[in-house]
C-alpha cells in the first residue's frame, strides 16, 4: 500500500519507528496529487514548498530526539473558508479570489502546535452554500469513486482529497450537513462535533449559530486524533463551551454492550433511497449483533428541519457576508460611480448565483413585516426541533440514520433545481439545528458508490459517537476502502 | 395664534473610557495616527469574532445606576445591519430588544423649577469608524477611512419625551454630562465627539395630550447647537401648523453656518435595520452580586453633593448649583475648604475671578494651574492684612498665569501691604494738603469726597496702603 493511502495511526507508528521521515510522507502525498489533482481538483492552493519544509522540520525535531507530538508530520488539507496566515483563504469565492489573511484561525495554530503538515487550502461550494461543490467560483471537485458524480458538499475538496489519497487528515465546516454529506459520498469519516467544542475564530462565518468545523478522515482512529488536536475552549470565540476535554482515543475499545440506540423512524421514510434504507438496516444489525439495544423511535418535527434551516442559515449569512464590499479587501469592481454603485457592482459580480439568492432569501426574512413570519417563526421551529432530540437522547445514547437519501449524484444533475439540491441534506441540517454531534461513517455500497450511515449523539457526547462508530467499523470491516 | 408645547427627547451617545475596544484588545486612545488602533477583529476581517470587554459592561452599569435605571439581569447583543463604508462589517453590533439597562430618571432645574425627566433605555455599541474627504462629501474624488474608532464602546441613552423647551434640553444634556462624568466612565467631550447628541422634536396645541408628528435632529456638536437647532425647528413646525400645513416625519441635520434644519432622509427612505440576535455573542446573565459590587463604587452624585454643600457648608443652592455642576470643580472647592474653611469666601473666589479667568482663557478646572493649597494661602495672606483685597486680584491673576506661590509673587512684586501707620501717616498729610478743594467738600458735608481722598493716597502707595487705616487717619486728621 502507498504511504498516501495509509491511515495516520498508522503512518503515526511507521514515523515514530523511523521507517519513513515525514518529508517521505510529505512527498508521496505529493505525488499522489500531481497525479490525480487535474481529475479531483480537490484544492484551490497547493502550498507545497512550505509544506516541504514543515514536514522536513518535524524530521529534524526527531532526530534530534524531541518529544513530538501524535500527529506530528502528518498531511493535513484545510477547507478554503478557514483562516491561514498568509496563504490566499478564497471560501471558493470570486470575491476573496486574492485574500490573504494576517491571522490564523485558531484551529490552524493548533494544527500548528501538533506538528502537521498543511498541503494546502481545498475546494468548496462558494461560502459553503451548497452540497456538490459545484457552486465553487473556481472550477466544480470530482467523486474519487467516479469522477462524472459530485464529492457532495460544501466541503466537497476536503473530502474528496482524503478519499484520493490527496491527503490523510482534512478539515471542514458544517453548517447543514457540509462534513457529513461529502464523508457520505467519498466513503470517508467525517464529523460534526457538538456546536462549541470547537473553536470558529477565523472560520469565515456562513451561519454563525450553525458552522462548525470538523474532520475527514480514512478511519474513526484517525478521526479521534483529529478531534484530540482541534477540541477545546478558545477565549477568542464566545461561543466556544470550557468543558473537559477528553482523550478521544480511549472511546475506541470496540465494547458497545447495552448502549441504547434509536433509529428516527422519519430518517428511514419515503425520501430515502431503498439501497440505502438496506444497508442503515444491516448497520442496525451489525450493532444488534455487538450487543447493543436497537429501537425505533421518533423525531416529530425532522420535516419542519428544512424550512427553518434556510432561513436561519440565509438570516445570518445575508449579514455575514454583508462585509465583502470591496472597500478593504478582496475583489473590487472598476469604474464605479460612487461608492453605492462600487457595493453594488463589487457584490454582483463578486458573488455566484447560490450565494446571491441566499442573501436575498435571509435579507427577506429578516425585513421588517416579515421577520416574525419567517425568522423568528424558524427559530421556535428550531426549538421544537432542539427538543425532539433533547427527549430522544434522554433515551438514547445514540441515534442512528443515513447520512443522505442516496449515493453521490452526476455533475449537472440538480444545478437547475435549488429545491432537489437542498432535499440532498434532510437528513442532516436538523442536527445543526440542534447543535449535537454526529459522524458519517461509511457503511456499504450501492452500485460502486459509498453510503454513509450517521450517528447522532448527546452535546460533547463525541467519546460515545467514536466508541459505536469505531465498534462497527471494526466489526463490519467496511473502512479504508478508497478507490484507486 | 394658538398657543403650542413642544415635545423633546433625547438620544446621547456616550464613548466610554475603558482603555480597549469594545470586542478586541485594540486601543481606544483619541487622536493616533489613522488606522493606528486596528486589529482583525475591529477591521471586521473574513472569520473574525467579537468577545465582549468586561469592562464595557460594568462602565455601562455604572453609568445607568447614576442614571437611576433598572439592570436587566438578561441582556443580550444584536446586529444592525446597514451599509457604509466606515463600519467594516456593514453591520454594528448594538443592542435592539434587551438592553443592559432601562427606566431610569435625572432631575433638572430651569428657571427656579425642579422637573424629572424619564430615562427610556440605556444600551452598549460599538462606534463606527470616519470617513476622511477631499472637501464636500458630494464633490470629493474619493475618500479615505480611518477605522481607529471602529469598536470602540458606545452607551446610548434615549430620554423620555419629557423636554418642553430648548432650554430644557440643554438642561438635561448638562446633567446627564455632569452625572456621567462624576461616575467617570467618560470624558464626555462634546468636541471630541465622546459625547453626541439627536434630538425627536415635534409640537402641538398646548393642552392637548396625543403627540405630534416629529422629525429626529442629527449633527449638533455643542450645546448652543443645540438649542439654537431646537428653537428653529420648533418654530419652523409651528409655522407650518399656522399656515395649515403638517410637519413630515423625517430626519433632519443641523446646519450650523446657515442657522437651519435641513431634510437628510424622509421616513419612506429611512433604512431597515433589519435587527437579529448577534449569533456570535452569548446573552449576558448579570447577577445582583455585580450590580451592587459596582454601585458600591459610585461617587456622591451631583445632586447629593449640591444638597451637601449647601447643608455643611451654608452655601446659597446656586453656588452649590454651579460648584457642583463637574466633579473636578466641586473636588477643587472641597480641596481648598479643607485648607481653609470659609466656604462662601472660596466660593466667591471660585465662582468669581477663577471662573471668569477660566471663560477668558478657555481653561478648563483640570488644567488651571493654580493648586488648592496656593488659594488657601492667599486667602490667608489676606486674612493676615499682608495684602490687600485689590492686591489679592493682582496676585491672583498671576498666580493663574503663572502658577506660582503667592508669597513669591507678593515677595516678588513688593506687593505687601503698608500697615505702618507712621508712613501712612506721612501721605495722608501730603495728600490733604495737595487737595484742599476736597477736603473742604467733605468738611462741609460731601462724604463721597473722602473716598477720592482714600483713592489718592492708594494711588500714591501704588495701592499697596491698608485701605482701613487710611480711612482711619483720613477720618482722624481731619478731625471728623
Ligand atoms: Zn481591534
Amino acid at each position: 500500500m502507498q504511504l498516501y493511502h495509509m491511515t495516520a495511526h498508522r503512518l503515526q507508528q511507521m514515523l515514530a519507528k523511523g521507517e519513513i521521515s515525514a518529508e517521505e510522507l510529505c512527498r508521496s502525498v505529493f505525488q499522489r496529487i500531481d497525479e490525480v489533482e487535474e481529475k479531483i481538483r480537490a484544492y484551490i492552493t497547493l502550498d507545497r514548498e512550505n509544506a516541504l519544509q514543515q514536514a522536513k522540520a518535524v524530521d529534524k525535531a526527531r532526530r534530534a530526539g524531541e518529544q513530538l507530538p501524535p500527529l506530528a508530520g502528518i498531511p493535513v488539507a484545510v477547507k478554503d473558508n478557514i483562516c491561514t496566515k498568509g496563504l490566499r483563504t478564497t471560501c471558493a469565492s470570486k470575491i476573496l479570489y486574492n485574500y490573504v489573511p494576517p491571522y490564523d484561525a485558531t484551529v490552524m495554530e493548533l494544527l500548528h502546535d501538533a506538528q502537521m503538515v498543511l498541503l494546502g487550502k481545498t475546494n468548496m461550494d462558494e461560502f459553503a452554500m451548497g452540497s456538490s461543490c459545484e457552486n465553487s467560483g473556481f472550477y466544480p471537485t470530482c467523486n474519487p469513486w467516479d469522477t462524472d458524480r459530485v464529492p457532495g458538499g460544501s466541503s466537497g475538496g476536503s473530502a474528496a482529497a482524503v478519499a484520493a489519497g490527496e491527503a490523510v487528515l482534512a478539515l471542514g465546516s458544517d453548517t447543514g450537513g457540509s462534513i457529513r454529506l461529502p464523508a457520505a459520498y467519498c466513503g470517508v469519516v467525517g464529523m460534526k462535533p457538538t456546536y462549541g467544542a470547537v473553536s470558529r475564530y477565523g472560520l469565515v462565518a456562513y451561519a454563525s449559530s450553525l458552522d462548525q468545523i470538523g474532520p475527514f478522515a480514512r478511519d474513526v482512529t484517525d478521526c479521534a486524533l483529529m478531534l484530540n488536536v482541534i477540541c477545546g475552549h478558545d477565549p477568542r470565540d464566545s461561543t466556544s463551551v470550557p468543558y473537559d476535554k477528553p482523550d478521544y482515543r480511549t472511546f475506541l475499545t470496540g465494547e458497545i454492550k447495552g448502549m441504547k440506540i434509536g433509529v428516527p423512524r422519519e430518517y428511514m421514510g419515503e425520501g430515502i433511497d431503498s439501497a440505502v434504507r438496506e444497508i442503515i438496516n444491516k448497520a442496525v444489525r451489525v450493532f444488534t449483533d455487538l450487543g447493543a439495544e436497537v429501537e425505533e423511535t421518533s423525531l416529530p418535527h425532522s420535516d419542519y428541519a428544512l424550512p427553518a434551516y434556510y432561513l436561519i442559515a440565509p438570516a445570518e449569512a445575508s449579514s455575514n457576508l454583508a462585509r465583502y464590499d470591496g472597500v478593504r479587501y478582496g475583489y473590487r469592481a472598476d469604474k464605479s460611480e460612487d461608492v453605492v454603485d462600487m457595493f453594488k457592482k463589487t457584490r454582483s459580480e463578486g458573488f455566484g448565483p447560490e450565494v446571491k439568492r441566499r442573501i436575498m432569501l435571509g435579507t427577506y426574512a429578516l425585513s421588517a413585516g416579515y421577520y416574525d413570519a419567517y425568522y423568528n417563526k424558524a427559530l421556535k421551529v428550531r426549538t421544537l426541533i432542539k427538543r425532539d432530540f433533547d427527549r430522544a437522547l434522554e433515551k438514547y445514547d445514540l441515534l442512528l440514520a443515513p447520512t443522505a437519501p442516496g449515493t453521490a449524484f452526476k455533475r449537472g444533475e440538480k444545478v437547475d433545481d435549488p429545491l432537489q439540491m437542498y432535499m440532498v441534506d434532510i437528513c442532516t441540517l436538523a442536527v445543526n439545528l440542534a447543535g449535537i454531534p454526529a459522524i458519517s461513517v461509511p457503511a456499504g455500497n450501492v452500485s460502486g458508490l459509498p453510503v454513509g450511515m450517521q450517528l447522532m449523539g448527546k452535546p460533547f457526547g463525541e467519546g460515545e459517537i467514536l466508541r459505536a462508530a469505531y465498534a462497527f467499523e471494526q466489526c463490519s470491516g467496511i473502512c479504508c476502502q478508497l478507490p484507486d | 395664534m394658538a398657543q403650542y408645547e413642544a415635545v423633546i427627547g433625547l438620544e446621547v451617545h456616550v464613548e466610554l473610557k475603558t482603555g480597549t475596544k469594545i470586542f478586541c484588545p485594540s486601543s481606544t486612545e483619541f487622536g493616533a495616527a489613522p488606522n493606528h488602533h486596528v486589529c482583525p477583529v475591529c477591521l471586521g476581517l473574513p472569520g473574525v469574532l467579537p468577545v465582549i470587554n468586561r469592562k464595557v459592561v460594568e462602565y455601562a452599569i455604572k453609568a445607568a445606576l447614576a442614571l437611576n435605571c433598572r439592570i436587566a439581569p438578561y441582556s443580550k447583543f444584536d446586529r444592525k445591519n446597514y451599509y457604509y463604508p466606515d463600519l467594516p462589517k456593514n453591520y454594528q453590533i448594538s443592542q435592539y430588544d434587551l438592553p443592559i439597562a432601562a427606566n431610569g430618571y435625572l432631575e433638572i432645574e430651569v428657571n427656579g423649577r425642579a422637573k424629572r425627566i424619564g430615562i427610556t433605555r440605556v444600551h452598549m455599541e460599538e462606534d463606527a469608524g470616519k470617513l476622511v474627504h477631499q472637501g464636500s462629501i458630494s464633490t470629493t474624488p474619493y475618500s479615505l477611512v480611518d477605522y481607529n474608532r471602529t469598536g470602540v464602546p458606545l452607551i446610548e441613552i434615549v430620554s423620555e419625551p419629557d423636554m418642553r423647551t430648548p432650554e430644557e434640553a440643554a438642561a438635561y444634556l448638562e446633567k446627564l454630562k455632569a452625572i456621567i462624568q462624576y461616575t467617570g466612565v467618560s470624558d464626555c467631550k462634546m468636541q471630541e465627539g465622546s459625547l453626541r447628541c439627536d434630538a425627536n422634536v415635534s409640537v402641538r396645541p398646548a393642552g392637548q395630550t396625543g403627540l405630534g408628528t416629529k422629525t429626529e435632529i442629527k449633527n449638533m456638536n455643542s450645546f448652543k447647537a443645540l438649542q439654537r437647532a431646537l428653537q428653529y425647528e420648533i418654530e419652523r413646525q409651528i409655522d407650518l401648523l399656522e399656515q395649515g400645513e403638517q410637519v413630515v416625519q423625517e430626519t433632519r441635520t443641523w446646519d450650523e453656518d446657515r442657522g437651519v434644519t435641513l431634510s437628510l432622509r424622509s421616513k419612506e427612505e429611512a433604512h431597515d435595520y433589519r435587527y437579529f440576535p448577534e449569533p456570535d455573542l452569548v446573552p449576558m446573565v448579570i447577577s445582583e452580586e455585580w450590580v451592587n459590587e459596582i454601585r458600591s463604587t459610585l461617587p456622591e452624585l451631583p445632586d447629593r453633593r449640591k444638597q451637601r454643600f449647601v447643608r455643611d457648608y451654608g452655601l446659597p443652592a446656586y453656588d452649590a448649583a454651579v460648584l457642583t455642576s463637574t466633579r473636578e470643580l466641586a473636588d477643587y472647592f472641597e480641596r481648598c475648604v479643607e485648607l481653609y474653611n470659609h466656604p462662601k469666601t472660596v466660593s466667591n473666589w471660585v465662582m468669581g475671578d477663577l471662573s471668569r479667568m477660566m471663560n477668558a482663557t478657555g481653561t478648563e478646572i483640570g488644567d488651571v494651574c493654580i493648586r488648592p493649597e496656593q488659594l488657601a494661602g492667599m486667602l490667608q495672606l489676606l486674612d493676615k492684612g499682608t495684602i490687600s483685597g485689590k492686591i489679592a486680584k493682582t496676585v491672583f491673576e498671576e498666580m493663574f498665569r503663572t502658577g506660582k506661590d503667592p508669597e513669591a509673587i507678593v515677595k516678588e512684586k513688593g506687593l505687601v501691604q503698608i500697615s505702618d501707620q507712621a508712613v501712612i501717616e506721612k501721605v495722608v498729610e501730603e495728600v490733604i494738603a495737595n487737595n484742599t478743594k476736597s477736603v473742604e467738600d467733605y468738611l462741609s458735608g460731601k462724604e463721597r469726597a473722602l473716598g477720592f481722598l482714600v483713592g489718592q493716597v492708594m494711588k500714591a502707595t501704588k495701592g499697596k496702603a491698608n485701605p482701613g487705616l487710611v480711612n482711619k487717619l483720613l477720618r482722624e486728621k481731619l478731625g471728623k
